[in-house]
């Protein structure tokens, strides 16, 4: 789960990380006050979307499709500047590298004062699977992608890991600000914010802080300039809080729905639509659907305790997408039994009416009966013995493929 | 012989009076596992009956471990408690010549995995495996020793040795081994998560000294770097034909396909970069997971271990 920039600093000046101040705001008039309340020259008027690439992006009218402005975050050096950036973020689409082709409908912005910079830096808490532990990772690159610099110049990234019981060593965090070449006061700054953000790492429960850019500024100060934190959705059940800072609007809607009935789904840009148990397995069938010349709509996991209701959804969601032809269900049957799944196929196309050529393979716990009870219903469905040659039938079906 | 579990293994439940652990503890009794005893704190001293099975209960993994000699404890305790029930299980092995864990309780925070697998990690006779797993299991001639959720009718003792991240795609590996007449040594389904216990090499290493294992199919999926690792392993030490699938050849990056370490990110972690370690490493490629089997055959035959 991600959260805005503006939330993200609220969080960072709790945990005593610097920030410039700044004001959340949802129109014109609000980043107005805002800027009139900052009292500093220069503002940051910022989109605030969960996606990255902002300052890069560029801002479309959501109806006419129309180009707006350049980048979503802009520096303004007067009130009218103000307005006008603000009225060009607000409500519109903004497209960024990471949103892709349909970009996100601004309506949070984050007015924040400017500051002088002397030097852009890159730091970044997050969970090093390989090590099992917490790395903190830093860069005297700043303000731009890690990714980019981890590429052209590895030796500009230094890495300390926290040992899981002690915690983070002193000595590690001061070597890792010589590294970036930080020293005096800024050094010591830099070793107190690492230190904070590790606690804040811990006590809510973050998968990744990322600070890109962290500035030095020409007094030798150290701050936040952008803050992005994702937090652990496995450890929801401890922080009620997070209720309250989750932005549902940032997330799809048909995702959210098939979450709450215990589906795990991610839309896709193809034609055939999945319905699986497993994740592992709902990915082969969907890599198996392309190697047989067809496109998956989705990844669908039914998880182990579905119902015949949370079958029946599932065909919705993956019916409601209008791109969808035909329909793969590949289970393999082991606390789900094959049988009880077969009657959610039969419910579920009388209840919502199933006009898609539906292919079904079978595996595993009552699989026999399963197949059984489909042949035997008067709807029409392929029953098939393997994933491949499910994967090649309803490509046939849909007439496509290789 | 067969890796980490057998007929001999005792194992212990723990969360055996809930409803995840009474629902599979029976299914493990079914095919044989020699099921010792559960743990669930309030309920010791009750016995819970398994279809007829009377087992005992206790308060305490320690308790548990000393008295009934057990060496193999399952963990379907709900996610907000499992990391707990991991370090106790860990201690009470430690204390008691060494055992196995294993979690196949799904959702627990990263961070308390994290802690879970360093205190594992400073007890040289314990193993975790999982969590977010199916377990493992070793079939026997009768039955066998089944440590978690998957179905025990698909297997049949063979030797070749399966380790997955993913719990069906584990099924359709053991059903792919079946359909060309060879069964298994043991099945590991090590967990999608980002942290967790034994990984790809763990397994592999205990298949390639296993003497009844001739060879290992190895399922892996998209995120982080473990199957590279592996890979690489597989080049310098495995003298046992490997196959390989990788699941998620078509997953947008960005996105978590469904397991909580199932993302590609920053460009990292991709299956075609998997799958190219894999050929770089001499493991036989399977791009269907329906050709395991196929596969399977050819890696056999070009070790002499079985005419087509």
């Amino acid at each position: 789960m991600n959260i805005h920039e503006y939330q993200a600093k609220e969080m960072f000046r709790e945990f005593g990380v610097n920030v410039l101040e700044g004001v959340h705001c949802k129109s014109v008039e609000e980043a107005i006050e805002a800027y009139d309340s900052l009292g500093s020259k220069i503002v940051a008027v910022k989109s605030q979307i969960h996606a990255g690439g902002r300052g890069k992006g560029i801002l479309y009218d959501p109806y006419s499709g129309e180009e707006v402005m350049k980048g979503g975050v802009k520096i303004a050096f007067s009130r009218g500047d103000v307005q006008e950036f603000s009225k060009n973020i607000c409500g519109n689409k903004l497209v960024t590298k990471q949103t892709g082709p349909s970009g996100k409908i601004v309506t949070n912005m984050y007015v924040e004062s400017g500051c002088d910079i002397d030097h852009e830096f890159y730091l970044a808490i997050l969970v090093d699977r390989d090590r099992k532990s917490v790395l903190v990772m830093a860069s005297t690159e700043g303000g731009v992608d890690i990714e980019e610099v981890a590429e052209k110049t590895p030796e500009a990234i230094h890495k300390i890991w926290a040992d899981p019981s002690n915690g983070l060593a002193m000595d590690d965090c001061e070597s890792l600000s010589k590294s970036l070449g930080i020293t005096g006061d800024s050094a010591k700054e830099l070793v107190n914010m690492i230190e904070s953000l590790y606690r804040m790492f811990l006590e809510r429960d973050c998968s990744m802080i990322e600070i890109n850019p962290l500035v030095r500024t020409k007094d030798g100060t150290m701050i936040a300039l952008d803050a992005k934190v994702s937090l652990d959705e496995n450890a929801n059940f401890r922080h009620p809080w997070r209720e309250e800072v989750r932005d549902l609007s940032e997330e799809e809607d048909v995702e959210i729905r098939a979450n709450d009935l215990g589906l795990s789904y991610v839309k896709l840009d193809g034609n055939i639509g999945c319905l699986v148990n497993g994740a592992g397995l709902a990915m082969a069938s969907m890599d198996v659907i392309k190697l047989y010349g067809g496109e998956p709509a989705n990844f669908l996991d039914i998880g182990g305790g579905a119902t015949l209701e949370s079958i029946t959804a599932a065909f919705q969601i993956i019916l409601e997408d209008e791109n969808v032809e035909g329909i793969l269900v590949n289970i393999f049957g082991g606390i789900i039994r094959c049988d009880m799944v077969a009657r959610s196929v039969i419910e579920a196309s009388k209840e919502i009416g199933l006009d898609v050529p539906l292919v079904v393979r079978f595996s595993g716990t009552n699989n026999e009966e399963g197949k059984a009870i489909l042949d035997g219903s008067d709807i029409s469905i392929h029953t098939v013995s393997s994933l491949s040659e499910g994967a090649r039938k309803i490509v046939e079906c849909i007439g496509g493929g290789v | 012989m067969a890796i980490w579990v057998d007929e001999d293994s005792k194992v212990l439940i723990q969360g055996i009076t809930g409803k995840q652990g009474t629902f599979h503890g029976t299914r493990m009794l079914r095919y044989n596992t020699n099921v010792v005893g559960g743990v669930t704190p309030g309920k010791g001293g009750q016995k819970i009956d398994l279809e007829g099975n009377e087992v005992p209960v206790f308060n305490t993994m320690s308790e548990a471990v000393s008295q009934t000699g057990a060496d193999v404890s399952a963990i379907y305790v709900p996610a907000r408690f499992a990391a707990g029930a991991i370090h106790e299980a860990a201690e009470a092995f430690n204390e008691n010549g060494g055992g196995l864990i294993v979690c196949i309780t799904e959702g627990i925070p990263t961070l308390d995995m994290i802690k879970a697998v360093d205190k594992v990690k400073q007890y040289d006779g314990v193993r975790l495996i999982g969590p977010n797993c199916p377990g493992i299991i070793s079939p026997g001639f009768d039955g066998g020793c089944k440590v978690g959720i998957m179905p025990a009718f698909i297997h049949k003792k063979g030797r070749i040795g399966i380790v997955s991240k993913s719990g069906t795609l584990t099924y359709e590996a053991v059903a792919q081994t079946m359909s060309v007449n060879e069964g298994q040594t043991t099945c590991v389904g090590i967990g999608g998560d980002p942290v967790s216990g034994t990984g790809f090499i763990d397994c592999l290493e205990a298949f390639e000294n296993d003497p009844e294992t001739v060879a290992v199919v190895m399922i892996g999926e998209i995120g982080g770097s473990a199957e590279e690792d592996a890979a690489e392993w597989v080049k310098e030490n495995m003298s046992k034909p490997v196959v390989g699938f990788v699941a998620g050849s078509t997953a947008p990056p960005g996105k978590r396909m469904g397991h909580a370490g199932a993302i590609i990110s920053g460009g990292k972690g991709t299956a075609s970069e998997k799958f190219v370690a894999f050929e770089k490493a001499g493991i036989y490629v399977a791009r269907d997971p329906s050709e395991i089997g196929r596969v399977l055959v050819g890696a056999l035959t070009d070790a002499g271990l079985r005419e087509t």
